[in-house]
């Protein structure tokens, strides 16, 4: 039984094979309108990995930049994110300054999908919380914002 | 492999000799006309894009859908005049008014064209029109987002068949009156009076360079008789406009017969710069009607329907050299200009011939006053005198022409089942295929065009009998794809098709997808009962009418659990969809409630109205699957009896108060 299934899928996959090969030829005549080239440069607002060095933390804290976090905060992280340290969809936001990097945060924020793909600790985050954390289409200079605001709920001047 | 590849060989070959044998029985075999490469042809691996956009009409369904060349593969339904269930169409509060007209909220209409945008005669990707065919409408389809963003219904119309087509850079679409009907103030007249008392119109919707909004210029008040299809002059023929009619015996009963007498009816040409100066000199007369003109807002995410009152006529009367008639056999149907706008092509429907009329011949016959008589008024021009020629013995029962820029006309034939393929400056048949089965339109990708892209003609049938696994005595209907890049056309794939496919225009890919909007930006959302953010979700009673300002992301809803409605209350989910990402729309729907559900777009607002007609407990959720919790995505609400003392309170999860409401 098995040995059937598995040579009928082989009849299959050799008949596919003699019809794409077929084809190969009358595509190379074709105009070359590359779409697939087009939609990978697509412009996004989003989605820029920051590195390390382009983020400085100082005190005393920006206080237009807590105010402009905190109202960011309000429309785009508040339904799942607490100021305290309970966890509601995603972790409460308590004492994330101190655990987490800058750049680490803030990658978190504008490039959602990398950190999720590729950080091991966003993917243990994933793994507790079920949820994949939505892009929000913050840009870098909100997401620099909302860290401000960040570190004001963690009690830094 | 080897053994395995002739084994399946051996498969195939079998199943073609029975399908062979099957087709036997028929008198076409469409075995035979499946190149052997076609598979490829029409092949697009999984991820990879497709080639053309075809925006392609629902005829009866009333929307429009959108298709992938060279795949066939459907990607959208884009609801226009008819209510759409699945995405709240005319169901939420924001939609409705899109769907009002002069009658009252229509829910269903016929749409049989589409018109792209164009600037200087090319395709331009901004923006695909579309007409009602019942009660007379035009809608423009925003490009950026697949949405109607616009209907204008078209007053002193019945039937608005002979329409969106467009102006080379698309300063005019057109709305030409399949039915003449009574205009004016008695329009409580005898049928059997239409000759005295029915007239035609066609209208000159303006379109706004920048926004894309529509307003009738004008309209052009004809004789009473039938308008059916109609193309701009481009290039050179620019400024005019070309409409096909027929019934020119004036006939209202039995027009099968009746309207199938005179050996020749009319394409009505009209010069519309002269009749845009004529507008603009105060020639037209004012008349009051009444039309719904309805916008959709992309900040507020909301319709407004507004009932406008006058529109301006032009009398050919009164304005000379504006409206001539050129003879054209037999009832004819399609009307289209060739890439040059040098030829326009009539297509009777009964004819044996395919007249081809030239541009300049008519400006020659017209400086020269070549007249064949007049026709309520109306210049005749002298058939031969503007005549380029007559493509002989072409097939039978020509509807429609599309061209490939290449010198090549294409001909749909609907009694023979067939494209032909000729030469324009010839009128030579160089091809001709068959169609499965009787086809109506066809479409080259910018056939209709200054800048034809070529490549493929596609057949919208009208009949598809056995070219699919039977589903009962209703069908799916069907298009098929044929490839023109050589001498011979080609058949490569089947396709179905939503509703009645009519017209259909595709574009390359590259024009629109680049513009495809993701979201819609939260901060820009001005709808006024937006929640922006949790700390405005709330609950307000006004009267016996509940508000619910809610907000969803993945995956709950704020607020989730809301008590204190009572019977009689009528209650307005305002759901407001927080996500930011692309492809992350919520639902949102309620039990027992009279209505459709919603579907809101990252960033939008949209609202459900809910009369509760029994006592209890009404659980509602997301309906669209959002995240791993997506199941989760739920809550109540509670109805208590009318004059029941439960506060109005709301909340979502352990940590929130229940606060009270304003009452």
């Amino acid at each position: 039984m098995k040995l059937k299934t598995i040579a009928a899928a082989a009849i299959l996959s050799g008949g596919w094979l003699f019809i794409t090969s077929c084809g190969e030829g009358v595509q190379k005549d074709e105009k070359p309108v590359d779409i697939q080239e087009l939609a990978s440069k697509q412009p996004e607002t989003h989605g820029a990995e920051i590195k390390e060095g382009d983020i400085t933390v100082s005190n005393p804290l920006n206080g237009e930049w807590v105010t402009a976090g905190k109202s960011i905060y309000e429309v785009k992280c508040q339904s799942c994110h607490r100021l305290t340290e309970e966890k509601l969809v995603g972790p409460g936001w308590k004492g994330v300054t101190k655990t987490r990097k800058p750049v680490w945060i803030m990658n978190m924020i504008t490039n959602t999908e990398m950190m999720l793909d590729s950080d091991p600790e966003a993917q243990k985050l994933l793994e507790l919380c079920m949820v994949r954390m939505p892009n929000q289409n913050l840009s870098k200079d909100e997401a620099r914002h909302i860290l401000e605001f960040m570190r004001n709920n963690d009690g830094e001047k | 492999m080897k053994h395995m590849f002739s084994r399946s060989m051996l498969v195939v070959s079998l199943a073609a000799a029975g399908f062979a044998f099957l087709q036997g029985c028929k008198p076409k075999g469409a075995q035979s006309a499946v190149g052997g490469d076609a598979a490829a042809k029409v092949y697009v691996a999984p991820g990879k894009y497709d080639e053309f956009y075809n925006f392609v009409s629902g005829g009866f369904s009333g929307q429009m859908s959108v298709y992938g060349l060279p795949s066939g593969r459907l990607f959208r339904v884009i609801p226009v005049f008819s209510v759409d269930p699945e995405k709240g169409w005319g169901y939420s509060e924001e939609t409705k008014p899109m769907l009002n007209t002069s009658n009252g909220f229509v829910p269903w209409d016929d749409l049989h064209h589409i018109a792209l945008s164009v600037t200087d005669g090319a395709h331009d990707g901004r923006w695909a029109f579309g007409n009602a065919n019942n009660t007379p409408r035009i809608a423009r389809i925003d490009l950026k987002t697949f949405r109607t963003a616009e209907i204008i219904e078209i007053p002193n119309s019945a039937g608005n068949h002979s329409s969106p087509f467009i102006t080379e850079n698309s300063e005019y679409v057109v709305a030409g009156t399949r039915f003449s009907v009574p205009i004016g103030d008695n329009q409580d007249v005898p049928i059997n009076t239409y000759k005295q008392n029915f007239k035609g119109t066609v209208s000159f919707i303006g379109v706004d360079k920048t926004s894309g909004k529509m307003n009738i210029a004008f309209q052009i008040l004809t004789p009473g008789i039938n308008f059916d299809l109609a193309r701009a002059g481009k290039g050179k023929s620019n400024g005019w406009f070309f409409f096909s009619c027929y019934n020119s015996e004036k006939a209202n009963t039995l027009l099968e017969v009746n309207a199938s007498q005179k050996d020749k009816d009319f394409i009505m040409a009209v010069n519309w710069k002269k009749a845009e100066e004529y507008a603009k000199a105060g020639k037209g007369v004012k008349k009051t009607v009444k039309y719904a003109h309805n916008t959709y807002d992309e900040s507020t995410h909301t319709a407004t329907s507004a009932i406008e009152n006058e529109v301006l006529v032009l009398d050919p009367k009164d304005c000379p050299d504006m409206v001539y008639f050129m003879p054209c056999p037999k009832s004819p149907h399609g009307c289209d200009t060739d890439p040059t706008g040098e030829y326009i092509v009539g297509s009777g429907k009964l004819a044996a011939v395919i007249p081809v009329f030239s541009f300049t011949k008519i400006q020659t016959a017209i400086a020269a006053k070549t007249y064949d008589g007049e026709y309520d008024g109306i210049p005749v021009l002298k058939y031969d005198a503007v005549l380029h020629g007559e493509v002989q013995k072409p097939g039978l029962g020509p509807l429609h022409t599309e061209f490939d820029g290449k010198g090549f006309a294409y001909t749909s034939f609907f009694v023979s089942s067939e494209i032909v393929k000729w030469n324009i400056q010839e009128l030579k048949v160089v091809d001709r295929v068959p169609t499965y089965y009787s086809i109506g339109h066809l479409c080259v990708p910018g056939g209709p065009t200054k800048k034809p892209w070529g490549k493929y003609v596609i057949a919208y049938n009208k009949i598809t009998k056995d070219r699919y696994l039977p589903t009962g005595p209703e069908l799916t209907q069907s298009a098929q794809l044929y490839s023109i890049d050589g001498d011979k056309m080609k058949l490569l794939l089947d396709f179905p098709t939503i509703g009645e496919p009519h017209y259909a225009e595709a574009i390359p890919a590259e024009l629109i997808m680049k513009n495809s909007q993701k979201i819609f930006k939260i901060e820009e959302n001005k709808n006024p009962y937006a929640a922006i953010g949790d700390n405005n979700a709330k609950v307000e009673r006004k009267g016996n009418e509940v508000h619910v300002y809610m907000t969803s992301i993945r995956s709950h809803f704020t607020p989730d659990n809301i008590e204190g409605v009572k019977l009689g209350d009528v209650v307005y989910f305002h759901v407001t969809n927080l996500e930011q990402d692309w492809d992350v729309p919520h639902g949102f729907a309620v039990k027992g409630a009279n209505n459709a559900e919603l579907l809101i777009m990252p960033g939008e607002t949209q609202t459900l109205k809910w009369v509760p007609e029994k006592v209890g407990v009404f659980p509602m959720y997301c309906t669209d699957f959002c995240s791993a919790l997506h199941q989760e995505m739920q809550g109540y609400i509670r109805v208590s009896p009318a004059g029941s003392n439960v506060p109005l309170t709301f909340s979502t999860g352990k940590t929130e108060p229940a606060p009270a409401a304003q009452q």
